[in-house]
């Protein structure tokens, strides 16, 4: 393999890897500050108690996303210095704007969110964890604007081919971005949303019945509930950008290669770039025309129309852009099956009891699914914009460094071997604490004073 | 905006100022956190916990001003940013590694089950060690100019240690200052013991930088700069020798000056600093490419200096909020 496909499996697995922690830390952070104020409202212990069990998980996962922002921050210099070269004076202020306005800030107060409730106080606790939360969003708007123009270029012009800022509004505000924005912090409040209710339904079956599960297992089925269908919405409107924008993407996502009307709808196909075609087709037909046109008639472009006269192919690889897209929406549509079902349910019984065991063991399968999405949903997004790495303004095999492919081989293989034994730690470590917390010990509550050897236990630094 | 003249000519110096000073603050705070780790195994147990929790709080704040400083050299100078970076490959990639095995390490020992502790907490250390260690190695060899070659391996090997001592000595001193009864002791021993490395560090850049580049020779060895320059290296001398006196008589009855060797150890890495930045300038890529080459487009930087002329004073003031909050002898880390 040359240094080029090398590189993009390396940057594709660091940005994999990092993007899982900060997909939880972006909502968990809102979700904190409400436990927390319907704490400072009711004074229920219950709130404070989901509050101390997910700020470890919180805290766990920011760290995860640190260590593994720190690494794609140098991944742009030591992977793709043709990237900063050509696009670094749009790139470069939008990457600065994120480091001053919003790392600073979450690590900063991150600290007295963690380890400060008993040494400032309570609304200094409170602003803390807002800011936090605050500065997290704000990282995430900072590179999806990024992002985002590099989907869809705009607000710049190419001197000596290099391109410069002429309009900071349009570049910010390109046409991509509010849906992927949107789309990107309701995949953030989905996956938290089944995080929680995931590992609140394992300590239900585990046996721990107490108020704090039963709240956290309602909170987390209603949230997943109240934005699955929103999400679905967001994602019909982004793909209606992309395929203004991007219609390449889109003909890849549909597995269509003629330019035609009643497109169907596939829901599974085997497209074979050789023989321009699919085998093993099964759709709905005009589904695809309805959803993208809105009528059944309606014409939806075709990849052939995407190769030059040359045979040069200009659209992304098909049947990874069409297959994941497909992951990302049956996780969706699952995700609103068990959620609906799973209140309906709660609902007539008035709470957790009123979920069959299926519907449980449901959840806890369920509780990673979000990472799932989200990943399938970047693996069409960025795969879906290649050859290019700015649209239209410069291919990806332009940016790739000028290093052995033997060092990036070698550096590959340690990152892989890092991230497998982290994901498993990570998840190991999530099981464990809530094993913990349904034994009843490790959260414990301010009024009850502890017995010696659990004040022992308790009082591990960074716990 | 010309208030101060070409902004292609001061611009890209605001920026190397910037920079400088991101590198300065990454230096010593992380050096202290970083040395805190390097100091695992001559600690005990029982220590540890202590030793993590008198970092706990500010770890990740350090790291960002890393994250600030390799993010201003890719806004500012692509070019520079982009040539550094591949030459140093590999050793970015230890120490990317070290720094995830040591950010988590942190976490995951006081979340995991009991008795994978003792891994986590070698997880720490050699995460720890992979960083200095690549940080150090880096220094050297981007002052030989970025060239593998025998001799620049080796000294990058020589300031590798002498960088991973120096941080180790930090920490202990950040450890006397935020800790007491026998670790604090045991800080002052372990301090003691790393003033030698920051001895033979600063005797070896000091000694080979000259050697190997006749620029920088003819900057420190012609008059009238040796006259001008002479303060830098009596300082450090007397610094060392200040702090030399110092650790014999620390820890004092009342904690008195547990302070001044964590400052005194702050002022050597600032004049060390300001040695190498004498130095170097005006190369961002020593020998082959000055900052007035490498920097970005003036209006895409003064769109940055702006932000970061505003925002740089609050951050500056929240850290100090932070480090007021968790001011004081370390305690144990609660979540409550
Ligand atoms: C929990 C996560 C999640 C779920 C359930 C969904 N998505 Fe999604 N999707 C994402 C998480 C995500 C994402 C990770 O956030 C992406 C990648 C880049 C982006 O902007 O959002 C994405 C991208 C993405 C794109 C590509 C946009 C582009 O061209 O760049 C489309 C068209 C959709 N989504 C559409 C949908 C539809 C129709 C869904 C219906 C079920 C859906 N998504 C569910
Ligand atoms: C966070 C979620 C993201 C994921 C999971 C992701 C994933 C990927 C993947 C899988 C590729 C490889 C495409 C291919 O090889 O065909 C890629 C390409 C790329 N993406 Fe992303 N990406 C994400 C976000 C971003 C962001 C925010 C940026 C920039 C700010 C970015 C910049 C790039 C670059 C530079 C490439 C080119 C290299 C390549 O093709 O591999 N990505 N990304
Ligand atoms: C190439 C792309 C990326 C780079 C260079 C990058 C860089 C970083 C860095 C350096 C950090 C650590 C900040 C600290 O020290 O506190 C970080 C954290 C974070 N990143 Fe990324 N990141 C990228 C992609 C993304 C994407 C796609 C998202 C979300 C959509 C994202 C959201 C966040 C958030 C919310 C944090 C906060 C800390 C956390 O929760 O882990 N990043 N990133």
């Amino acid at each position: 393999m040359d240094t080029l496909i090398l590189s993009r499996i390396q940057f594709g697995a660091n940005i994999s890897f990092h993007i899982l922690f900060p997909t939880i830390t972006i909502a968990l952070g809102w979700v904190l500050l409400f436990f927390k104020l319907r704490f400072n409202a009711t004074g229920d212990e219950k709130w404070m108690q989901a509050y101390r069990f997910w700020v470890k998980v919180f805290a766990l996962s920011f760290a995860m996303g640190v260590v593994s922002g720190i690494t794609m921050s140098f991944q742009f210099g030591t992977n793709w210095p043709g990237f900063m070269e050509t696009v670094g004076n749009i790139a470069g202020p939008l990457l600065a704007y994120e480091v001053l306005t919003a790392f600073f800030l979450e690590a900063a107060f991150l600290g007295i969110m963690l380890f400060g409730f008993s040494r400032v106080p309570g609304w200094l606790h409170t602003t803390a964890t807002f800011l936090v939360a605050f500065g997290t969003t704000l990282s995430a708007f900072w590179i999806l604007v990024l992002n985002s123009w590099m989907h869809t270029p705009a607000g710049f012009e190419m001197r000596d081919g290099v391109a410069h800022a002429t309009d900071w509004m349009a570049i910010i505000f390109n046409p991509s971005m509010p849906y992927r924005l949107t789309h990107m912090l309701l995949a953030s409040g989905l996956t938290v949303a089944f995080l929680i209710a995931g590992f609140s339904a394992l300590r239900w079956l585990m046996g721990d019945k107490g108020a704090e599960v039963r709240a956290t297992l309602r909170f987390g089925a209603w949230m997943g509930a109240a934005l699955i269908p929103v999400q679905i919405f967001m994602g019909d409107l982004h793909g209606l950008n992309t395929l203004e924008h991007q219609p390449a993407k889109v003909a890849a996502m549909e597995g269509n290669w003629e330019t035609r009307s009643n497109v169907p709808l596939l829901l599974f196909a085997l497209p074979d770039e050789e023989t321009r075609s699919n085998n093993f087709e099964v759709g709905i037909p005009n589904g695809a025309s309805l959803i993208l046109k809105h009528s059944a008639d309606g014409v939806v472009p075709g990849l052939n129309d995407f190769v030059l006269e040359d045979g040069t192919v200009k659209h992304p690889p098909v049947a990874p852009v069409f297959w994941s897209f497909r992951v990302m929406v049956g996780t969706g549509l699952a995700m609103l099956a068990l959620s609906w079902s799973a209140v309906f349910l709660m609902r007539r019984q008035r709470g957790p009891e009123g979920l069959p065991k299926l519907w449980l063991y449901g959840f806890v399968g369920m509780a990673f699914s979000g990472w799932i999405a989200t990943l399938a949903g970047w693996y069409t997004t960025e795969i879906g914009r290649q050859p290019w790495l700015v649209n239209g303004v410069m291919t990806t095999a332009q940016a790739v460094a000028d290093v052995p492919a033997g060092m990036v081989a070698s550096t590959l293989f340690a990152y892989l071997a890092v991230y497998a034994a982290l994901i498993v730690a990570y998840m190991g470590v999530l099981t464990y604490l809530a094993r913990k917390a349904a034994r009843g010990e490790g959260v414990p509550t301010r009024e009850a004073p502890l017995a010696p050897e659990a004040t022992v236990r308790a009082l591990q630094p960074g716990e | 905006m010309e208030l101060f003249g070409d902004p292609a000519v001061w611009l890209p110096l605001a920026f190397a100022g910037l920079m400088g000073l991101s590198i300065l603050i990454y230096v010593v705070l992380d050096g202290f956190d970083l040395g805190v780790g390097l100091l695992f195994p001559f600690a005990e147990d029982a220590e540890k916990d202590r030793m993590v929790a008198s970092i706990g709080p500010f770890w990740d704040a350090n790291e960002t001003w890393l994250v600030m400083a390799i993010g201003l050299l890719l806004v500012a100078f692509p070019t520079a940013h982009g040539a550094i970076l591949t030459a140093l490959y590999l050793p970015v990639a230890v120490m990317l590694i070290g720094l995830i095995l040591r950010g988590v390490a942190f976490e995951f020992r006081a979340k995991a089950p009991l008795p994978h502790k003792g891994k986590w907490n070698a997880a720490f250390l050699v995460g720890s060690l992979m960083t200095s260690l690549s940080q150090g190695f880096m220094l050297g060899l981007y002052i030989m100019g970025l060239q593998y070659t025998l001799a620049t391996v080796i000294f990058g090997a020589i300031t590798a240690l002498g960088l991973t001592i120096a941080y180790s000595f930090i920490g202990a001193t950040w450890l006397i200052l935020k800790t007491d009864g026998a670790l604090q002791k045991n800080a002052v021993e372990w301090a003691k013991g790393g003033i030698w490395g920051i001895v033979l560090g600063l005797g070896a850049v000091s000694a080979a930088s000259p050697l190997v580049s006749p620029r920088i020779w003819d900057k420190w060895f012609s008059v009238p700069e040796i006259f001008l320059l002479a303060p830098l290296p009596i300082m450090s001398l007397a610094l060392i020798a200040l702090l030399w006196v110092a650790l014999r008589r620390l820890p004092t009855r009342d904690d008195s000056f547990a302070w001044f060797p964590f400052a005194c150890g702050t002022a050597l890495f600032v004049l060390a600093f300001f040695g190498l930045a004498y130095s170097f300038y005006p190369y961002v890529v020593p020998e082959q490419l000055t900052l007035y080459e490498a920097a970005s487009a003036p209006e895409s930087l003064m769109i940055i200096l702006i932000g970061a002329v505003i925002v740089i004073p609050v951050i500056i003031a929240y850290s100090i909020l932070a480090y007021t909050v968790f001011r004081g002898k370390a305690t144990e880390l609660r979540y409550d």
